[in-house]
């Protein structure tokens, strides 16, 4: 049996209420460290865990945590970034709606290690549902006194607020998230200086993912060096990965972070193989903005070493033949998906969502759009192949925040690694006419000649 | 004081400065090019990225190299800092790049734009973009709409700088403009429809680097480069009073306020003296204005031209294309 360290009990019936929450050991790392250890001592703990954050970039918590600003005569926030909207990517949803106490247990240690005495969870609009959940956690935490005032009778207080989104991606950027929660235009802020030092209403802050959180209490419930055994090398613990696309069987797993990529997407235990027999073609490992890989690739480095589900494995290769493990977000494309219509559904996306502040990501998400639009439905020209390349690199690291990156690198990837599929749409437009022409003979089985070739 | 190399110039400057004035102070070439960056508007910067640098040093303390370009108006200096500006390839050919985003949606309108002749895009394009587009695509495009009755709003040429909402935030007592919607459909709007009217509004007409906020009392009555820019001043209580006339004949044709060879307004002036005031007698006049940057007004024959500096003015951009060693572009200047 794997490792659950966040989703032990996710099947308990009645797991989302108190009672049964704290029946199967919930809340003890609260009482753990308000009663018998110092803040610091918490994130000691963090820090020798490992624990790496899961919102996309991998940024070692307990060294975020070590950057805060404890100088400061401001208050000190915790802020949960739970705005997931990455396509691709649905892991803190499943587990705030599954098991919400385990976020809220979570946000108390966290916020006791850093000094807070007011949280904030920034949660997307759209998961409104999911608000209400975890309002309803809340005030059963609060009505148990594991919130307010003098939590268990230490001299600790607490107040957990969550806030709503209003629906924009840019807001999961953790200084547009500040600035919306402040309640301007969620543009996303010039760094330094870094929230540790000036976030939210200018004092220090931390902002960490859902599942960062979460990971924290059975890291101090267990220790820091307890959890640094699960996992492998620097990339320590379980991770949650939101598996989609053409598999078996998609959804939510907790990994233990070393398990081979073949033996997620092919065993049963996971994904369960490649749907109706068909054969893997290409993988966005972690979320949208991560680079494609094929199957070759994806399975094996270019070295010729097995592929591990770990921060660096993914990443072996770098650009050129590797990806990142980012959020997680899984997508396993089959022999019969179109690239070049994929690819042109992220461009959507990113120029959809672009705050508009900085030029390069305004202008260069929707160029890149229109001419991927052109290219999927067969009015595109040779030259326009090399020109997404261009676009993408003058986007790439010239922007204000990673958003510009997230829309340059799906690009620059796909043409790298499936430039055929490209040109094959431009030399061949009528037979991309077709709205569905991705599913239909011959054009399939021509591309997979040239995919094979 | 701090000690900084740009371009393999040494120059000392105070803590706190930023890359773009640390250039600034040394002048000329390698003073980078700035479109959203505005000294008397705090928090101005950081948006266009025309102004991004390389710092190849990060300080004497921490001698590497900073990971990304950065934008020189909003990076501070520190003792030890090695930057590149025109030496750098990287950094132009990414501000090539920025010039060609700012241009895609833009309407390239001049000959029918107000600001035609002093406009800081037009400028920018010269002197860093390519003579071509790639930009096959539909342009966006907006209706004009008059923000008040003093102020047209041609969102189609706007840049997004946000100047003019940090003129309205620190100028003003209230805004009630600001930007509407995200990524490239965002725009620049009132509040529902709501007049922009307070005392120093009409210095958003004067930040605004392009021709999408003119003034609807200038507008369309001559080419800049046939008025006569005059020095002027009046008792104002409401402003410091100086002004620069742009005249014809006898007519005040526009009143705007003093720039330096940035583009930036030295002292920002009220709505009376900018609208009220459209006669000579109104005004002290000091003599002509002289307009610093290269510009199409300085060279309206109106101040006596210097044969010599003209001839170095020329000789000057020719060694400068030369000097920036362009990297294989897809378009070159002369195709
Ligand atoms: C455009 C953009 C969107 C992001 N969206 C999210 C998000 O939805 N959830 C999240 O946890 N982090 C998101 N991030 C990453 C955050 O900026 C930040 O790195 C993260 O919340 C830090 O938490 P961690 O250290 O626990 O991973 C996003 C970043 C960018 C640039
Ligand atoms: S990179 Fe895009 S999303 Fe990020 S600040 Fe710039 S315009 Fe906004
Ligand atoms: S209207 Fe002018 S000043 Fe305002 S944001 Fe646009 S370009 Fe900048
Ligand atoms: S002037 Fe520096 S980014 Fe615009």
């Amino acid at each position: 049996m794997p490792k659950k360290l966040l989703l032990e009990h996710i099947d308990v019936p009645s797991i989302e209420t108190f009672e049964t929450y704290r029946r199967h050991g919930g809340y003890a790392s609260v009482e753990k460290a308000l009663k018998t250890m110092t803040p610091d001592a918490v994130t000691e703990e963090v820090k020798k865990s490992g624990l790496r954050g899961r919102g996309g970039a991998g940024f070692p918590a307990g060294l975020k945590w070590s950057f805060l600003d404890r100088k400061s005569e401001k208050p000190r926030y915790l802020v949960c970034n739970a705005d997931e909207s990455e396509p691709g990517t649905f892991k803190d949803r499943y587990l705030m709606e599954k098991i919400p106490h385990l976020l809220i247990e979570g946000m108390i240690t966290a916020s006791y290690a850093l000094g807070a005495k007011t949280s904030y969870i920034y949660i997307r609009g759209e998961y409104m549902y999911i608000v209400r959940i975890l309002e309803r956690a809340i005030e059963e935490a609060y009505a148990a006194g594991f919130l307010g005032q003098h939590i268990l009778g230490t001299p600790y207080s607490l107040d957990l607020y969550v806030h709503p989104g209003a629906g924009a991606y840019i807001c999961g950027e953790e200084t547009a998230l500040l600035e919306s929660l402040e309640g301007k235009r969620g543009n996303p802020r010039l760094k330094p200086p870094f929230p540790a030092v000036a976030g939210l209403y200018a004092a220090p802050t931390v902002v960490n993912n859902v599942e960062t959180i979460a990971a924290v209490v059975s890291i101090v419930n267990g220790g820091g060096d307890e959890y640094a055994k699960v996992g492998l090398g620097k990339s320590t613990g379980t991770k949650l990965i939101s598996a989609s696309g053409h598999i078996n069987k998609p959804g939510v797993y907790e990994i233990e972070l070393g398990l081979p990529v073949e033996e997620f997407i092919f065993s049963d235990e996971y994904c369960g193989g490649i749907w109706k027999g068909r054969k893997l073609k290409a993988v966005v490992a972690g979320g949208s903005s991560v680079p494609i890989l094929p199957a070759h690739l994806i399975l094996k480095t270019a070295k010729g070493e097995q592929r591990l589900m770990t921060y660096e494995s993914l990443a072996d290769g770098g650009f050129i033949s590797g990806t990142m493990l980012g959020s997680g977000g899984f997508i396993v494309m089959d022999e019969t998906a179109c690239i070049v219509r994929n690819l042109w559904t992220f461009s959507r996306f990113y120029h959809h969502e672009s705050c508009g502040q900085c030029s390069p990501c305004r202008e260069g998400t929707g160029w890149m759009e229109k001419v991927l639009h052109r290219i999927e439905h067969g009015h595109g020209h040779m030259h326009d192949i090399d020109l997404l390349v261009d676009v993408a690199k003058k986007i790439e690291g010239n922007t204000i925040c990673p958003l510009g990156d997230a829309a340059a690198w799906p690009v620059a990837s796909a043409i790298r690694h499936f430039r055929e599929e490209f040109e094959y749409h431009v030399k061949y437009p009528e037979k991309v006419a077709n709205p569905k022409h991705f599913e239909l003979e011959p054009f399939r089985s021509e591309r997979l000649e040239l995919s094979n070739a | 004081m701090v000690k900084v190399t740009i371009d393999g110039i040494e120059i000392e400057v105070a803590e706190g400065t930023t890359i773009l004035n640390a250039a600034r102070q040394i002048g000329g070439d390698v003073v980078p090019p700035a479109m959203c960056y505005y000294t008397s508007l705090k928090d101005s910067g950081g948006k266009c990225r025309v102004c991004l640098v390389k710092v190849t040093h990060t300080s004497t303390k921490d001698p590497r190299p900073m990971p990304k370009l950065v934008a020189s108006c909003r990076t501070n200096v520190m003792d030890g800092m090695v930057i590149q500006n025109i030496t750098s390839p990287e950094v132009l050919e990414a501000r090539k790049g920025v010039v060609e985003f700012l241009l895609i949606n833009h309407p390239l309108d001049c000959p029918i734009c107000d600001q035609a002749g002093e406009c800081d895009l037009q400028n920018l394009a010269y002197e860093h973009g390519v003579a071509k587009t790639r930009y096959e695509e539909e342009r966006r495009t907006f209706e004009k709409i008059d923000i008040g009755d003093k102020i047209k709003l041609h969102m189609t040429r706007c840049i997004l700088c946000y100047r003019c909402t940090f003129v309205a935030d620190q100028l003003t007592d209230n805004r009630v403009h600001g930007i509407l919607g995200r990524g490239d459909t965002s725009e620049i709007s009132t509040y529902i429809q709501k007049a922009v009217d307070n005392d120093f509004s009409g210095n958003m007409i004067d930040v605004c680097p392009v021709g999408a906020l003119t003034d609807n009392t200038f507008r369309f009555k001559s080419r800049v480069w046939f008025t006569k820019p005059l020095d002027a001043h009046r008792n104002c209580d409401k402003c410091c009073g100086k002004v620069v006339l742009f005249t014809k004949g006898d007519e005040v044709l526009r009143v705007s306020a003093r720039k330096d060879k940035y583009a930036e307004v030295t002292e920002y002036i009220c709505n009376e003296c900018r609208y009220d005031h459209k006669r000579l007698s109104d005004w002290v006049i000091e003599g002509p204005r002289h307009i610093d940057r290269n510009s199409v007004i300085s060279q309206n024959h109106y101040e006596k031209i210097d044969l010599l500096k003209l001839k170095q003015e020329i000789e000057r951009q020719i060694d400068f294309e030369k000097g920036k060693q362009l990297p294989e572009p897809n378009q070159s200047l002369t195709a």
